[in-house]
This record gives structure tokens, C-alpha cells and sequence, in this order.
């Protein structure tokens, strides 16, 4: 009770604001400083062909090639452009090699050639590049504590960064880029995977590629975005847990277990990551390497069959399929933390949704029939489908896994919402999806005739749905493509939704609507009554 | 074809049309000159505040209501002859009605004060309140906001988030304290105070004072106190738009006069939503219901009686719901600020003073006539039925859990509030726990 009556003070918010303010650019400053020497750093040093280089790249390459490359020995190349130039010249003058043997090649001699500032102390750039970042990032995101806890997305439609703004579709431009150079045209960022070669020498006892640099960038991202994401989201504490599982996932399911399994020689797999979002499994491959990789090998096999056609769907009937997508997926947990500037970014329009429908069960189709090739692959031996199921994966993997999933999954975060390959890709999203909508305990309430239609539920939606289409005529909400993440009951003024599990025959409720208009009496019923 | 002309494209005359169109083929006119489509009047604010674009506070998209035949006139309604039944619009057009609804909502209340029309003094409530606005905080360095109801506080954090230093005049003891009883309304008054911002009770404005430009310059409190500032938002309520009625033959007083049925003294004229005056047979008071959820129910009721099943409208047991800033507000039934006659009321509040609690009950047969929520998210339908079916207050502080609408994960405190009912009545109540079973799974 007190306080109340003091009320010609000063304000002590007003003047705080300021101070807070200049932290803030201060982080920005720091974050943009070392994003900067990030990028800048791909054309730092020169690349040098010696001793040193070939004995390096001689674990990557074969004997032929090492004795090719041991007669360039002495060669010194300014920049990373002449490097890769003067070694396609050189060692690969007609394109006789597969392209896919020879990209592999090419990467290990240019790393291994590097020199230079940043070869040389690679700890120290990791600092000023990804550790500056982080730094800056959270320099930004802690003052976000002094204000009161609640919802707060003030101005989010007036930044360009979050808004389709020239600063949003540049970022777009910048991610879709990196995605692109990372998948298939690594040699050209051979110093950013060598930044992170500290870290993985530590970890797994060898060299990094572009997958530990994609692991520990992507992890980074979603431990600095889950901080922001546990100061904006203080006060509700499913935001909290949900927020923590994701980073405890990626950290330690995504990135530290398939280290560790690397560092002893294990066959390496994500633990959580089920058919067929993971479209490799079913590989002869990848059977044959862990059938032979004794027991642990046996045990992640069937712990892989267990959790994609066991666990998924109890899960998913359980709970929704918000377990697996706003909880443990990795996909989901950098959309979750990373992604969440962008969430309103998404469609909420009919159109989107058709087209969402179309995409993601032909995505689910081409997965399946890529799945039953595999299957009979292996059981025959190759026998059966040969060469074509590795095309068949190849132009999948291509076209899904890599174009759809990283290239236009992330890097159409800041122009079309951070959930375009889970909502408009995803096959594990589209099965889990089916369960969702017909056999599952999982529904978003809506309570009675509360909903005053202001459509932040919407907005923030990231898979694009309606909800207020829904709430504002009193009926619950069953849609396939939630993923739970719990943003819509979050934003709401007047508490008119919740997530929850309850009897599945239950769920599909009427429209309260409707209901009432019925209920209410006419003048002859009325009458009657009286 | 018969053809309903609806005026005024807000939620109560949407609502008329689109419960119209799901029971008749009848042909529909709304006409409207605040925006071409409907919007939800609830969101302006979000819009300033950022949170939302203008496209985002449409309900229904663009095609809807071409799909659903429902024509959209954006223009002025200038005048109504309803002996010919012909609407007249400001652009010469003229329309032919079988069926009229007066929907025309609220404008904003100025009691006379001096330098109440000056630039940079405004109310808030029109989509083209929201533009002024932006015209009228450009680059201002003080605010000053006239009344302490939902609208001001909603100003008050809107400009908050732009942050503009805001000093807030109330002219009750605590904020809102003529509807919230002294609890609440401190409560509330300490939030607003703790996001820092200027509240000052009992507290009435005497004037605006102009600048040399001839915008607002400072006011004047009634204590003869000058605040300089260059924004006045007055928001001491709303009140009927009946500019087009009463030009007409259509009776009006402060509203448009209509019955239980929502018809006016024209056949085949309606009014409904916040222009509505309600005439009740039983009631001395008549009814003004200035609400999104009354100006809905009002036109799902209209839209039944002009479909020709004459229906009487009935809001049911009342509730409404507000967010002060950070805390969710939820009432139902009937909670007066100073205790009625016969009533008594149990009040719990947190330590943390951001929830609370307020169970109304008749001190006679005990049976509960209405409860306040402060921070607490409570299901509409379980509230309701028990006011519906009186259940004592012991049986309401019991079950309360059965009702509890938070996110999962949240924090339950209906332990401490049967705790300190059991203090203060000297009860042994326990806690109902049955309704845990159903959500066991995902929740605490």
C-alpha cells in the first residue's frame, strides 16, 4: 500500500532510460564491430603451398593428389580467390574428378594453406569475431531487465530490421548467402572454419569443417537468443522451460553428444533428430555404419527406429506436437530463439495456408517414396534400385535438406518468419501434424466470449494461423501445424487462450457463437414462458 | 430482395451483418466513413505502440466479405428520411432500405473545458485518433491525460512506449476507484506509479492554455497548477453518437431510445451497440453499453429479429476484462465499488501486489454474486455457471482451481487464498483438487 500516495516525485524510469540506452548502442556498437571482422576475415592472410600444407592435407586426400600438390610446393597465393583459382588450374585442369570428390579436396588443401594473422591465432579471432558478437548481442539484450516484466513488443513494426524493412531484407540477403557459400561453396570461408578449430580440436580431437562451425554457430545463436528470450519472457514460465529445453537440446543433444561420440571414434548422431526430418537414416550407409559399429552403433539404430515410430507419436498424442517442435528440435529451437525477433513476419492468409497444405504434404510424399527406395536398397544390397535411390537422395537432399531447409528456412526469417521450412517443409512436422489434428490430446482453449479480436494472437503466430479467426467466434483451436510454442495465449490482453491437454474427444468444440444466438429467447418463446 | 442498410461498421453493426448472412439471403449494405473495412477498435492502441499494423487489426480479410455478400459503402451517412426509407450519403448517392440498424458508436467526452478544442487536445477512440495522434506526439517532450478510466490508462502506456513523460490527472481518490473497489483501484494505482509515470489523484482540470503557435501549451489543474505540455488526451469516457439520429424522426435522448428488442419508435429501424439506449421495462436506469462483448451480443441478438424470430436481448451474466499495463483484469457478475446493501466481500491480495482476488457474496444465504481477478486468468464458463447457480462463497474459494485459466507452469495460489479464507472465517475448507486429474499431464 505504500507508495501510493507519493506521487509528484520525479521519474525514475524516464531518467534511467537514457543511461540504458547508451548500453544498449554500446552492444549494438560490439556486435556489429565483430560481425564486421567476421565477415571481413574470409579475405584475411595468404595461402601458402609447403611442407606443412601437404602433411596437413594428406589425411584429407588421396596419395595421388598429395604428390601432385608436393610438386606445387613453394607456391604462395595472395588471396583466397587466387588460391582457389590457381589449385582448380593446377590440380583439377579438366574437371576429371567427381565434383563432389573434388570439392572435398580442394577444401582440405586451401584450409590446410592457410596462413597468416588469423591462421596463426585462431583463439584470438574466435574472440573478436563470434565472441565480440555474442558479447554485443547480450550488452543489448540484458537491459531488457529494467524494464517491468510483461509483454512488451513495443515498436517491432516500426524497426526495419523486423518489419520487411531495407535492414531486414538485407540481413535475409546476408544469411541466404552464408547458406549458400556454407553448403557448397566452403573453400571460400576455410578462415571462419578454422576460427572454431580450437573448439573442435578440444572437443572431438580433430580438425573443424563447415558442419562443427555450422554446429557451434547455430548453438551460439540459440544460447544468445534463449537469454533474450528468458529476459522477454520473465514472467511466464512456460515460456521459461520451454526456452531452456531448446537450448539444453541443441547444446547438448546437437552439438556436445556428437562431439564426444566423434572424439572416441563412435558412430556420431544427433539423438533427437527423428525420421524423416533426418532423411539420411534409412542410407545403406548409415545402416551398415552402425549395425557395424558394435553395440553403441545398435543401440543408436534402434533408438533411432523407437524414437521416429514410437516415441513421435505417443509424444504427439500426448502432448501435441510441441514436444518435439518448440521443445527439443533443433530447427525449432533456433526458430524458437533466433527466430523470434521475426515471428509475425508470417502469412496469416488463406492463400498461405493452401499453399502451406500443398507443400508440406508433397514434401511428406517425396520423403516417403525417397524412405521406401532406401528400405528395399539396403535389404536388397543395392540391388534393387541401385544408384538411382543415391540420386533420388541426392536431388532430395539438395533440394529439401539444403535449399528448403537451411537456405530458405533460415534465411527467410526476416521476410517471411522464422518458421517457413517447419510450417511449409517440414515431413516430420506434416506426420506429427496429422496426429495433431486427428488423435491427440493437445488443444488451445478459448475462454467462452472473451476474445476482443485485436489479433495479436495472430500477428505473433509464427506458423501463420488465424488464431483470432477462431477465438473471437469461441471456438478452441485444432490446427496440424501449431507447434505449441504458447505465444499466442502469451500476447493476449484479456487471457482468452490456453494450451492444454485434455480428452481428445473433447476437443473439437462448437463455435460458443453460434451456440448463444440459439439460446437466445424470442418474443413468442418468451411468452410461452410466461 | 429485402435490403438491410447497416450505419457504422464497428463491431455491434458487423456483427448485426454477418449473423444476418449466415441466416438470410437478404441483400446487406454497411456503410461506414472511418474505414473502408472493419477493424478492431480494441487494437488501436497496439498500433501506435507498434505492435501491430493497421492491416493486422482487420478480423477477416479483404475477400471475406465480398464472399459473404456483404457490400461495404466507405462514406458519410448525411441524413436518414425514414418515411421514404432512403439513406442519404455525402456523395449525392441515395439508398433504399427495407431494414435500417443505427450502429454509429461513440464520441469521445469534452465537458466544456477551456482550450478543450485546441490542436494538440484529443480523445481516443476513432482509427483517425490514432493518426492524429502520431501528428500530435511528434517530437513533444510532455503529456498530460485527462481521466482515469480504461482509456486513460491505455494512453498512458501507449505513450509510455514512446517514452513520453506522461502525468495523468484523475479525479478520483485512486485510479478507476468509482467502478474498482479501494483494493483494486490501489492496486492498479501503484502499478501505474511503479512504471513511472505522473499520476495525480483527485486531481480535476480547469483549462488548456494555448502557446504563441496556438497549440496546447500547458494546462491548468483546479488548484491552480501549470503543467506545461504539448499533448492533452482527455479520455473521461465516451458517449452516444447520435449526430445522423437526431436529425431524424428517430427518438433518441442520450443514446439512440430503443427496447429489449433494440427497435426503435420507426418500424424496421435498430440501433444497437454503443449509441444504444436501452429502454428496460423493469429498470429505472436505462442502459448504455459502451463494450466490445455487449456491442456483440447486441448484434448477434439483432441479427435474429430482423431475420424475423423477434429477440429480445439479454447479456447474460455480466463480465468484462481489461489489461492495466502488465495486469490482466477479469470481472464477473457484479462487483460495486463500495459494498451494496446485503453483500459482503472476501479480498485477497498477493505480497507481490499484482494479484488479487475479490469474491462478492450476499452476507444472508452466502451465494456468490460476483468476483475480481487481478493477475489471474480464470475460465469464463466455470465463473459464470456458479454465479448462475449461486454457489456459496466456501464452495467457490474450494473449487477455485476448476477455474484457474493460467499457462501451464504458472504458479498456483489458490492454497494461499483458501488459506487466509480459512484466517478470516475461521474455516477448515480444503482444496478441491479434482479437476487436476483432467490436466495432470502438462500441468502442475
Amino acid at each position: 500500500m505504500k507508495n501510493v500516495t507519493h506521487t509528484n516525485g520525479k521519474l525514475p524510469n524516464m531518467h534511467k532510460k537514457s543511461d540504458i540506452q547508451i548500453l544498449r548502442w554500446l552492444g549494438l556498437l560490439i556486435f556489429l564491430l565483430g560481425f564486421t571482422v567476421f565477415t571481413a576475415s574470409i579475405f584475411l592472410g595468404h595461402y601458402q603451398i609447403d611442407a606443412s600444407t601437404v602433411q596437413k592435407a594428406s589425411e584429407y586426400i588421396p596419395q595421388e593428389q598429395v604428390q601432385l600438390l608436393n610438386s606445387l610446393s613453394g607456391t604462395r597465393y595472395a588471396s583466397i580467390l587466387e588460391a582457389i583459382q590457381g589449385l582448380e588450374n593446377t590440380l583439377n585442369p579438366e574437371h576429371k574428378l567427381p565434383s563432389y570428390q573434388w570439392n572435398e579436396y580442394k577444401f582440405w588443401i586451401i584450409k590446410s594453406a592457410a596462413r597468416g594473422v588469423l591462421a596463426e591465432n585462431p583463439s584470438l579471432f574466435l574472440l573478436l569475431t563470434i565472441g565480440l558478437g555474442a558479447l554485443g548481442a547480450l550488452l543489448f539484450i540484458l537491459p531488457g531487465l529494467t524494464a517491468l516484466p510483461g509483454i512488451k513488443n513495443d515498436g517491432i513494426f516500426f524497426r526495419s530490421i523486423t518489419s520487411k524493412g531495407l535492414l531486414g531484407i538485407l540481413l535475409g540477403g546476408y544469411l541466404i548467402a552464408f547458406y549458400i557459400i556454407l553448403y557448397w561453396y566452403p573453400e571460400y570461408i576455410v578462415n571462419l572454419i578454422i576460427l572454431v578449430d580450437p573448439v573442435s580440436e578440444f572437443l572431438r580431437n580433430k580438425a573443424a569443417d563447415r558442419w562443427f562451425l555450422y554446429g557451434f554457430l547455430y548453438t551460439v545463436a540459440v544460447t544468445v537468443m534463449g537469454i533474450r528470450m528468458f529476459i522477454k519472457y520473465r514472467h511466464n514460465r512456460y515460456q521459461l522451460i520451454r526456452t531452456g529445453s531448446v537450448i539444453f537440446f541443441q547444446f547438448g543433444f546437437a552439438f556436445m553428444i556428437p562431439s564426444i561420440l566423434e572424439r572416441f571414434n563412435q558412430p556420431s548422431m544427433d539423438l533427437k533428430n527423428a525420421w524423416p526430418l533426418n532423411y539420411t537414416f534409412f542410407m545403406d550407409w548409415n545402416i551398415k555404419s552402425l549395425l557395424n559399429s558394435g553395440n553403441l552403433g545398435i543401440f543408436l539404430f534402434l533408438w533411432g527406429i523407437l524414437l521416429s515410430f514410437v516415441i513421435v507419436p505417443l509424444f504427439t498424442y500426448l502432448f501435441g506436437k510441441r514436444w518435439y517442435c518448440s521443445w527439443v528440435c533443433g530447427c525449432g529451437g533456433l526458430a524458437e530463439t533466433l527466430g523470434d525477433p521475426f515471428r509475425q513476419l508470417s502469412s496469416k492468409t488463406l492463400k498461405a495456408w493452401r499453399i502451406e497444405r500443398i507443400m508440406i504434404y508433397s514434401v511428406l510424399v517425396f520423403a516417403v517414396v525417397m524412405t521406401v527406395l532406401q528400405i528395399s536398397n539396403f535389404l536388397s544390397n543395392g540391388a534393387l534400385f541401385g544408384s538411382y535411390t543415391w540420386r533420388v537422395n541426392k536431388a532430395y537432399s539438395f533440394f529439401i535438406g539444403s535449399i528448403f531447409a537451411g537456405v530458405v528456412g533460415t534465411g527467410f526469417y526476416p521476410l517471411m518468419g522464422n518458421r517457413v521450412w517447419c510450417r511449409f517443409g517440414c515431413p516430420l512436422a506434416a506426420i506429427m501434424g496429422i496426429v495433431q489434428k486427428f488423435k491427440s490430446r493437445f488443444v488451445i482453449t478459448t475462454n467462452g466470449s472473451q476474445c476482443i479480436s485485436c489479433g495479436n494472437c495472430s500477428t505473433y503466430c509464427e506458423m501463420g494461423i488465424d488464431v483470432r479467426w477462431y477465438a473471437q467466434r469461441g471456438q478452441n483451436i485444432v490446427r496440424a501445424s501449431c507447434v505449441g510454442c504458447g505465444i499466442c495465449a502469451a500476447v493476449c490482453p484479456r487471457g482468452v487462450l490456453k494450451l492444454e491437454t485434455t480428452d481428445p474427444d473433447k476437443r473439437y468444440n462448437v463455435v460458443l457463437d453460434d451456440l448463444i444466438v440459439e439460446a437466445m429467447k424470442t418474443s413468442e418463446e418468451l411468452n410461452k414462458a410466461s | 430482395m429485402e435490403h438491410l442498410v447497416i450505419i457504422g461498421n464497428g463491431i455491434s453493426g458487423i456483427t448485426t451483418a454477418r449473423h444476418v448472412r449466415k441466416r438470410s439471403n437478404m441483400k446487406i449494405t454497411v456503410i461506414s466513413k472511418e474505414t473502408q473495412y472493419f477493424f478492431s477498435r480494441t487494437a488501436l492502441m497496439y498500433i501506435y505502440m507498434g505492435h501491430m499494423k493497421f492491416e493486422h487489426t482487420k478480423p477477416y480479410e479483404d475477400s471475406f466479405w465480398e464472399k459473404n455478400r456483404i457490400n461495404l459503402i466507405y462514406s458519410y451517412v448525411t441524413d436518414v428520411d425514414v418515411d421514404t426509407k432512403t439513406v442519404f450519403l455525402e456523395d449525392g448517392r441515395t439508398l433504399q432500405y427495407d431494414k435500417l440498424v443505427i450502429a454509429t458508436g461513440s464520441k469521445s467526452n469534452k465537458f466544456g473545458w477551456p482550450g478543450q478544442d485546441l490542436p494538440g487536445v484529443q480523445g481516443f477512440y476513432s482509427y483517425q485518433d490514432v493518426l492524429l495522434l502520431e501528428e500530435n506526439t511528434r517530437n513533444i517532450q510532455h503529456a498530460v491525460i485527462v481521466g482515469g478510466g480504461l482509456i486513460g490508462i491505455e494512453m498512458a502506456e501507449m505513450l509510455h512506449t514512446r517514452n513520453i513523460p506522461v502525468t495523468f490527472l484523475v479525479r478520483e481518490q485512486y485510479y478507476w476507484d468509482n467502478i474498482l473497489p479501494q483494493e483494486e483501484a490501489r492496486l492498479v494505482s501503484r502499478h501505474i506509479v511503479e512504471h513511472g509515470m505522473e499520476i495525480r489523484f483527485k486531481t480535476n482540470l480547469k483549462e488548456i492554455l494555448p502557446g504563441e503557435d496556438g497549440r496546447v501549451r500547458a494546462v491548468v489543474t483546479e488548484f491552480g497548477e501549470e503543467i506545461p505540455c504539448q499533448l492533452v488526451a482527455l479520455t473521461p469516457g465516451v458517449h452516444p453518437n447520435i449526430d445522423l439520429a437526431s436529425k431524424t424522426k428517430i427518438a433518441t435522448n442520450r443514446g439512440v431510445l430503443v427496447n429489449e428488442y433494440l427497435e426503435t419508435n420507426i418500424p424496421d429501424v435498430y440501433a444497437c451497440g454503443d449509441c444504444a439506449e436501452i429502454v428496460v421495462e423493469r429498470e429505472e436506469r436505462h442502459r448504455i453499453e459502451q463494450l466490445w462483448y455487449t456491442g456483440k451480443l447486441q448484434g448477434m441478438a439483432l441479427a435474429k429479429t430482423i431475420c424475423g424470430e423477434r429477440t429480445r436481448y439479454d447479456r447474460g451474466i455480466w463480465f468484462n476484462s481489461a489489461k492495466f499495463l502488465d495486469i490482466e483484469y477479469q470481472t464477473y457478475g457484479f462487483v460495486s465499488n463500495v459494498p451494496r446493501e446485503g453483500e459482503e466481500s472476501f479480498y485477497w491480495e498477493h505480497p507481490d501486489g499484482k494479484h488479487a482476488i475479490r469474491i462478492v457474496y450476499n452476507t444472508e444465504n452466502r451465494a456468490v454474486v460476483g468476483m475480481n481477478f487481478f493477475g489471474i486468468r480464470m475460465r469464463h464458463p466455470v465463473c459464470e455457471q456458479w454465479i448462475k447457480e449461486q454457489k456459496k462463497v466456501e464452495y467457490v474459494v474450494s473449487n477455485l482451481r476448476e477455474a484457474n485459466f493460467d499457462p501451464e507452469f504458472y504458479t498456483h495460489y489458490e492454497k494461499d487464498i483458501l488459506r487466509a479464507f480459512n484466517q478470516m472465517y475461521h474455516t477448515n475448507l480444503t482444496l478441491n483438487q479434482k479437476s487436476q486429474k483432467l490436466f495432470s499431464l502438462f500441468s502442475r
